[in-house]
């Protein structure tokens, strides 16, 4: 019990996450002036999710958190994705039906 | 004996075990678990701002190209950069608290409130850059020049930056709250309360701090990033 970082990698895995998190805020940044065509976006937002799953699982400790941490906290994104997937499936359909717009 | 004021139903218990758990890892997976259900309803707080900017950054493309683009990415990239160390910093201070390093820990602590007042600090630059350039929404905004055609921007514009001041001020307020809890742990540090054996608040702010820093590793791409391949 008690304590965090025994067996867990400790400061090394830290500041091996604080560089790789650099890396790609500097890769991130370069790739935005790119011309990917519908790409930037998906880009983007990988880059930045790939950085927010390393601050979860070193920084916070996700990995060598109990399994219920990691099911509440799939829980969050499961029903952050129905928000969004929702609402958009209102917003970005409505066009499909042209007679609203006249 | 424990002394009768605790009413603490094991004796020789840890002074810092509530007597309603049965062992200090029990304590702290608890408080752990709580405070993860408290960053899942955050997820959901700030996720309704990501869904209106998602649904209105769609709707007019543009406008909020045109206005991202007005953003200063260079301030932006070194408040990435400056959360980023803040992260590690944070994280440095957790792992010397629960090695009872009470002057690593305080100092890391103090590193951390450093680099977080030096965010706040460059957002009250960018913030300040916005209101001389009227591109605060409200009765003062003016519709902005495009940066390369110099074309006005769409009227939607002010949309763009509404939800800019929202996002960006809904996490500065967390970043503030964020400052007053690491002040807190550097008291209770300098009076040695953290140890090998709990150092949970470190813990439970550290959770906190890094959370704040994800929302921004977010905010970074979608508010300053996704209009540049059209400059």
């Amino acid at each position: 019990m008690s304590a965090h970082g025994k067996g867990h990698g400790g400061v090394g895995a830290y500041f091996g996450v604080f560089l790789t998190l650099m890396v790609l805020t500097l890769l991130t940044v370069w790739a935005a002036y790119q011309h990917l065509g519908i790409w930037n976006t998906p880009v983007a937002l990988g880059i930045a999710t790939t950085k927010a799953v390393l601050v979860a699982l070193i920084f916070m400790h996700l990995k060598d958190s109990p399994k219920l941490t990691s099911i509440v906290v799939g829980s969050s994104l499961l029903f952050l994705a129905f928000l969004i997937f929702v609402t958009a499936s209102d917003y970005l359909t409505r066009k499909w039906i042209p007679i609203y717009f006249r | 004996m424990a002394s009768v004021t605790h009413a603490v139903p094991h004796d020789g218990a840890p002074p810092e075990l509530r007597h309603h758990f049965p062992d200090l890892g029990k304590q702290r997976e608890a408080s752990s678990l709580g405070m993860w259900i408290f960053l899942v309803t955050e997820v959901l707080f700030f996720g309704g701002m990501f869904t209106a900017y998602a649904i209105y950054r769609e709707t007019h493309r543009r406008a909020f190209e045109g206005a991202s683009n007005l953003l200063d990415l260079r301030l932006g990239t070194i408040n990435t950069i400056v959360l980023i160390v803040s992260s590690l910093t944070m994280a440095l201070a957790v792992w010397a608290s629960g090695r009872g390093r009470k002057n690593a820990t305080v100092l890391f602590l103090i590193l951390t409130m450093l680099l977080g007042a030096t965010f706040l600090g460059i957002k009250y630059v960018e913030y300040k850059q916005k209101f001389d350039r009227h591109e605060v929404p409200g009765p003062h905004f003016v519709v902005p020049h495009d940066e390369e055609t110099h074309q006005p921007l769409p009227r939607q514009s002010e949309m763009f930056f509404s939800l800019y001041f929202c996002m960006t001020g809904l996490h500065a307020l967390h970043m503030i709250i964020g400052l007053g809890l690491v002040s807190w742990l550097v008291m209770r540090a300098r009076r040695g309360e953290f140890s090998e054996r709990y150092n949970t608040p470190v813990d439970m702010v550290g959770l906190y701090w890094h959370f704040v820093d994800i929302i921004w590793i977010y905010l970074f791409p979608l508010l300053y990033l996704l209009g540049r391949h059209t400059i």
